[in-house]
C-alpha cells in the first residue's frame, strides 16, 4: 500500500513485495516461456547475441523488425509546416494523421498541426473527391490559413486520386466564398510505399516550389541564395545556418523554415509561427542560386532547382568541420565575399576544442543510425575526431549513399572494421551489436531497446528522440553544432569511464577528478 | 461579468463555436456537441449528442483508424505474440510502444510489445499482391523468434483494397505449422474511428482463440469458483496490476488480464471463468457479450478510477460471489480506507472547486470524472473520441453538474470551448498538451497517464491525486508573466 508522505508510482510501486507477489503469482496462468520454462528463454536470449543468429537474420528477406524509418506524408508535412501560414493537409483516412501529429509533437514537445479529410470505406469505393470538396473548404473557414499543401496517405494513392483536378473541383464547388480561385492549393503525391518520410519530403517541397513559382519568373534574377534545410529535426540547426549566411552579409530565403513552428514560446498559442512567407516562396525561382543542406531528401526538388531554375549552388551538407568548411566556402563563392571574421573565430573555437577533447573519441568504436544525409554529416565528424565508426546503418538508404559512405569510411586507418549497412533495420543492427561490439551508440530513442540489450552507451542524436528532453533545441550544423556535437559525445564518453570506474576499492583508482 | 450561471456559459459556448463553420459543417457538428445535466431525465444520451458517426472532413480531429483499435489497442498488448503492422512502414513506426501496456517478460525473445514488425510494403508488393512476401514474413518470424505463441496479422490500408487475401495465407500457414495465426482485417479506412478495429479484433479473438482451441504451453488451468477475467485494461502504466491485486486480496482468482500483460493461454482459458470483469466497455463489450452467449458467463462494468467508484464497484463485483467474497471485500475498503483518508487530506485542500476539461477515448471521458470529484474537483466539459450512443448514456450517470459534451471534438473546438469556460486543467492527450500548455493551462495526458501511473484502484488514486497536484500546482504556470509585463498582459 502506499505511504502518504511518500506516494510513489509505477516504477517504484510495483517493487514493493506486495506487488512482486502479484506479479509472481500472475504466472501460474500465462502461456509466455518466461513462465513456463525461465532457461529456455535464456537458452534462446543467448542464442540471439551469436554469430549463427546474425546470419539467419541477416538473410531475411520479408519481415522488418524495428525500422529506422518512417512514410513519405510524414515528410510532406514538415515541409508544409515550413511556410508561413500554412496547414497541412492530408488526403486519406483520418489515422494517419493522428499518428503524424503524435510523432511529431512526442519529438518536439509542441503542437502540430495537420487535417485529414476522413476518408472512409464509401471513399475507398467512389473515390476522394466529396471529402477533398468538404475538407478543403472545412479547414479553410476553420483555421483561416494562407495556404493549404495537400499530400496523400497510401489509401489515395492505391484508389488513384487525382489531387490537382480535386483541387481544382473544390474551388469550383465553394465558388470563392472559403477558398477564392487565387488561394494556394499546392499538392504532392506521397505514398507510403515508397521510398520514406525523406522521399515526403523531397515530393512536397518539390510539389509547393514548382506550383507556386508557376508563371513567376522574371526578367532579372535576384542575387540570392535559397536554402533548402532538408528533414531538420534540429531547431537550432536552422538557426545556426542563417546565422552563418546572414554573418556574409547575403541576400537569401529559407525555403521549408520549420524553426518557429516547432518551437513557439509560452504565454500564447497560435496555431501558425514563422515559416517561409509565400510571396518569398512564389519568388524563389528568381533567385540566382539555391543551396540543400539534404542531398538524398531534395533529390527531385533540386532537380528541378538546377535544371529548369538553372540555379548555382547546389548540395552542402553543413554537419562537421569539413562540413561546415565547405558550406562556409561555397557561401564564400555564391556571395563573392571573404569569409567573414567572426567565422573563422568559430571555426578556430571550435579546433581548439576538438584538440582538448580528442582523447577521449580517438579510437573508440561507434555504432550510428540514421536518415543518409545526417549519417554523411556525423560520419565525417567522427572520422575528424578520429573515432570509429564500426557499423553504419541507414534504413531509408537511397540509391548512391552506400557508395558515398563507404568511400568516407575508406579514409580511416580503421577502414576495414568499418560497415556500411544500406537498407537494414534495427534488429540487424542488434545482431551486430552482439557480434562486433563497439563502445558507443549514436541514434534516436530506439536505440534504447538495444542499449538495454547490449549494454552498450546510447548517445541520443538523431530522430525521433520521444525520451529526451530538448536536445532538438540545440545546432548540429555549423561550428556552433560541432562543438555541441562534441561536447555530447565526449561527455558521454566521460561519464561512462566513470561508470566503469566508481566501484568503491576495486576500479576507483582510475576515478579521476580531472579528465 | 455577471452571475452568469455555468449551464449558460457553456450552452453559449456551443453556439458560438458553430459560427465559424460553413453551413453543411455546422449542421452535422452541432448533433456532436451539447450541454449534459445530471438533473435532466429527457436526454436519451448525455447532452443528446449523436456519436459514432464520420468525421467532418478537414478539421482536426483527434481520431485514430481500425488499425489503432486493433493493433495499438487490443492485440498489440498481447505479449507473447507477435504482431505483424502489415503493409507500408509508417503505421508500425507511428504506433510502436507509444501506449505504455506494461509486461513482464524478455523483449524479442519470449514477448514483443515493444517491439514493431512490419512486412514494409514496397511499390512492388501493392502492384503484384503480398500474400507471398506475408508467407515469408511468417516463417522468419519462427525461425528468428522461435518462442512466440502465435502471430496476427494487422492490415494496413492497402491490404484490402489491392485484394490481398491474409485469411487465406494465415489459414495456409497455421495449418501447416499447427501456430496460431490471426488475421485482422482492420484497415485504417474501414469504420469511422478506432472503434471498428476493436470490434474487429474482438470478432478475431472469437474466431482465432476460442473456436480454433489453439495449443498453448504449460499445463491446463484447473477452474475455480472464484475465477474471473479482468476485460478491457491495457495495463497502461500498470493499471490492471493495480486492479488486480484488489481482486485477488478480496479472494479472488484473475485468470486473465485483457489485453495489457496478456498471454495467449490467459485469453484461451477465459471460457471457463465465472464472470468477466469489464473495465473498457466500449473496445471490449463484444467479446464479453461473446462469451456471455456461448460460454454463460455473465460480465459486468466497474470503474476502479478513485475511492467512491472503487468501492462501489468492489462491492458489486463481491454481490456477484458468496459471503466469504463480500466479508473480504469489506475488509479490502476497511482496509484502505485510511490510506483513502490520508489522499484526500492531503490533496483536497490543495485542489478544492478546480475546474476540469477532459477529451480522452474509450472508458475515461466517463469513468475518471468520480476520480476527480472525489478531490472536490469538477468536471464541466468531456466527450469522446469514437464512442456510441451507448457511452454517452452511461455518462448521463457519471456526471455531478452541467458538462459540456463534446463527441468527436477537434482542435478548434476544444480551444474555443476551454477559451470560454477557462478550465483550471485540461486532461486529454499528446497531441492536445502544448497547445493549452502554451495558454498557461496545467494539462495531463490522460491517455499515457503523463509518463506516470498506474492510476487504477487505491494505489493508483494516490498517485492520481499526486500527479493532479503536481500539474496543478507547480510554480512554472507562474512564469509566463514576465516581471516587466502591465497588468493584464500575458
Amino acid at each position: 500500500m502506499q505511504e502518504i508522505e511518500k506516494i510513489v508510482n509505477g516504477q517504484k510501486l510495483f517493487q514493493r513485495p506486495e506487488y512482486q507477489e502479484v506479479l509472481k503469482n500472475k504466472k501460474e496462468f500465462e502461456g509466455g516461456m518466461g513462465a513456463i520454462d525461465a532457461e529456455k528463454v535464456t537458452e534462446i536470449a543467448e542464442w540471439t547475441k551469436t554469430w549463427d543468429y546474425r546470419e539467419k537474420n541477416l538473410a531475411r528477406e520479408a519481415i522488418t523488425v524495428n525500422p529506422a524509418k518512417a512514410c513519405q506524408p510524414l515528410g510532406a508535412v514538415m515541409v508544409a509546416l515550413g511556410f508561413e501560414n500554412t496547414m497541412p493537409y492530408v488526403h486519406g483516412s483520418h489515422g494517419c494523421v493522428a499518428y503524424f501529429r503524435s510523432y511529431f509533437t512526442k519529438h518536439f514537445k509542441e503542437p502540430t498541426p495537420c487535417v485529414s479529410d476522413s476518408m472512409t470505406e464509401d471513399a475507398a469505393v467512389f473515390g476522394g473527391l466529396a471529402n477533398m470538396k468538404d475538407g478543403l473548404k472545412n479547414c479553410a473557414a476553420l483555421y483561416k490559413p494562407e495556404m493549404i499543401a495537400v499530400s496523400t496517405t497510401c489509401m489515395a494513392e492505391v484508389i488513384g486520386d487525382d489531387l490537382y483536378a480535386f483541387a481544382v473541383a473544390a474551388k469550383e464547388e465553394d465558388g470563392g466564398e472559403y477558398l477564392p480561385a487565387e488561394f494556394p492549393i499546392t499538392y504532392a503525391h506521397t505514398p507510403s510505399f515508397t521510398g520514406s518520410h525523406i522521399t515526403g519530403y523531397d515530393n512536397m517541397m518539390h510539389g509547393i516550389l514548382e506550383q507556386l513559382t508557376t508563371d513567376q519568373k522574371t526578367e532579372e534574377k535576384k542575387e540570392r541564395i535559397n536554402i533548402i534545410p532538408g528533414f531538420e529535426t534540429y531547431i537550432g540547426s536552422i538557426r545556426s545556418v542563417k546565422a552563418i549566411v546572414e554573418s556574409f552579409g547575403a541576400s537569401y530565403m529559407m525555403l521549408g523554415d520549420h524553426s518557429d513552428q516547432w518551437d513557439m514560446p509560452a504565454g500564447n498559442y497560435s496555431m501558425f509561427s514563422g515559416g517561409t512567407p509565400i510571396a518569398d516562396a512564389k519568388d524563389s525561382i528568381n533567385s540566382t542560386s539555391t543551396i540543400s543542406l539534404q542531398k538524398y531528401a531534395t533529390v527531385k526538388t533540386m532537380k528541378m532547382v538546377q535544371k529548369r531554375w538553372k540555379h548555382k549552388g547546389g548540395f552542402s551538407n553543413p554537419i562537421g568541420l569539413k562540413g561546415t568548411d565547405e558550406f562556409v566556402m561555397k557561401l564564400a563563392e555564391l556571395t563573392g565575399n571573404d569569409i567573414p571574421a567572426k567565422l573563422k573565430i568559430e571555426r578556430g573555437r571550435l579546433v581548439d576544442a576538438m584538440q582538448d577533447s580528442y582523447p577521449y573519441m580517438h579510437g573508440k568504436k561507434f555504432a550510428i543510425w540514421g536518415d543518409p544525409d545526417f549519417l554523411v554529416g556525423l560520419v565525417s565528424f567522427l572520422l575528424e575526431m578520429g573515432a570509429e565508426p564500426t557499423h553504419v546503418l541507414c534504413h531509408n538508404a537511397p540509391k548512391g549513399w552506400d557508395e558515398e559512405m563507404r568511400e568516407m569510411l575508406d579514409t580511416s586507418p580503421a577502414a576495414a572494421s568499418c560497415h556500411v549497412w544500406a537498407g537494414k533495420d534495427l534488429w540487424h543492427m542488434r545482431s551486430l551489436l552482439f557480434t562486433e561490439p563497439v563502445d558507443f551508440m549514436i541514434g534516436n530513442s530506439y536505440g534504447k531497446e538495444l542499449m538495454r540489450d547490449t549494454g552498450i552507451p546510447l548517445i541520443y542524436i538523431g530522430f525521433p528522440i520521444f525520451d529526451r528532453h530538448h536536445l532538438h533545441r540545440y545546432s548540429i550544423a555549423g561550428y556552433d553544432g560541432a562543438l555541441n556535437l562534441l561536447t555530447w559525445i565526449t561527455n558521454k564518453v566521460l561519464d561512462q569511464l566513470d561508470e566503469e570506474t566508481k566501484n568503491i576499492a576495486s576500479t576507483d583508482y582510475f576515478f579521476d577528478l580531472v579528465r | 461579468m455577471g452571475p452568469e450561471s455555468l449551464e449558460a456559459r457553456q450552452k453559449a459556448a456551443v453556439e458560438e463555436v458553430l459560427k465559424a463553420y460553413p453551413e453543411k459543417a455546422a449542421k452535422n457538428r452541432a448533433k456532436h456537441l451539447g450541454v449534459g445535466s445530471p438533473e435532466d431525465e429527457s436526454q436519451k444520451t448525455c447532452g443528446n449528442v449523436r456519436s459514432n458517426k464520420k468525421t467532418v472532413p478537414g478539421v482536426m480531429s483527434q481520431r485514430g483508424c481500425a488499425y489503432a483499435g486493433s493493433k495499438g489497442v487490443v492485440w498489440g498488448p498481447v505479449k507473447d505474440m507477435v504482431h505483424i503492422s502489415h503493409g507500408p512502414v509508417g503505421c508500425g513506426q507511428y504506433s510502436r510502444a507509444g501506449r505504455r501496456n506494461y509486461y513482464i517478460g524478455t523483449t524479442g525473445v519470449d514477448t514483443f510489445v515493444t517491439m514493431n514488425f512490419t512486412s514494409d510494403f514496397q511499390e512492388k508488393d501493392i502492384v503484384f499482391g503480398g500474400d507471398k512476401k506475408l508467407t515469408k514474413c511468417l516463417e522468419e518470424i519462427d525461425a528468428l523468434f522461435p518462442l512466440n505463441n502465435g502471430i496476427t496479422v494487422q492490415s494496413e490500408c492497402p491490404i484490402g483494397l489491392i485484394g490481398d487475401d491474409i485469411n487465406a495465407t494465415s489459414k495456409q500457414y497455421a495449418k501447416q505449422t499447427g501456430q496460431t495465426i490471426v488475421p485482422v482485417n482492420c484497415e485504417g479506412f474501414r469504420g469511422v474511428s478506432q472503434s471498428l478495429g476493436h470490434h474487429i479484433a474482438n470478432d478475431t479473438v472469437r474466431d482465432y482463440v476460442f473456436d480454433a482451441n489453439p495449443t498453448v504451453l504449460g499445463a491446463p488451468i484447473e477452474v475455480t469458483e472464484y475465477d474471473v477475467a479482468i476485460i478491457g485494461d491495457y495495463n497502461i502504466g500498470g493499471d490492471a496490476w493495480s486492479s488486480r491485486i484488489l481482486l485477488e486480496e478480496m479472494g479472488l482468482r484473475v485468470v486473465a488480464q485483457w489485453s495489457g500483460d496478456a498471454t495467449l493461454k490467459e485469453m484461451a482459458a477465459t471460457t471457463k471463468v465465472k464472470l468477466n470483469l469489464l473495465h473498457c466497455y466500449r473496445s471490449m463489450n463484444y467479446i464479453s457479450r461473446h462469451m456471455e452467449k456461448e460460454y454463460g458467463i455473465p460480465w459486468i462494468e466497474y470503474n476502479f478510477f478513485g475511492p467512491s467508484q472503487t468501492i462501489k464497484s468492489l462491492r458489486k463485483i463481491a454481490a456477484f460471489f458468496d459471503e466469504t467474497i463480500q466479508a473480504k471485500c469489506e475488509e479490502v475498503i476497511e482496509k484502505y480506507q485510511p490510506l483513502v483518508d490520508a489522499v484526500v487530506n492531503k490533496y483536497r485542500p490543495r485542489l478544492e472547486g478546480k475546474q476540469v476539461m477532459l477529451f480522452v477515448g474509450g472508458l475515461r471521458p466517463r469513468h475518471v470524472i468520480g476520480a476527480y470529484e472525489d478531490l472536490g474537483m469538477e468536471v464541466i466539459g468531456t466527450g469522446y473520441e469514437f464512442a456510441h450512443d451507448d457511452d454517452y448514456k452511461r455518462t448521463k450517470d457519471e456526471i455531478f453538474r452541467s458538462t459540456v459534451i463534446y463527441d468527436d471534438v477537434n482542435e478548434y473546438e476544444l480551444e474555443a470551448f476551454v477559451k470560454a469556460l477557462q478550465p483550471d486543467l485540461v486532461a486529454s492527450g499528446i497531441k492536445e498538451k502544448y497547445v493549452f500548455q502554451k495558454m498557461g493551462l496545467p494539462y495531463r495526458q490522460m491517455h499515457s497517464w503523463d509518463y506516470s501511473g498506474p492510476y487504477h484502484g487505491y494505489d493508483g488514486f494516490a498517485i492520481f491525486a499526486q500527479d493532479m497536484d503536481l500539474a496543478i500546482n507547480s510554480p512554472v504556470w507562474a512564469h509566463t508573466k514576465a516581471p516587466w509585463d502591465k497588468e493584464g498582459e500575458a
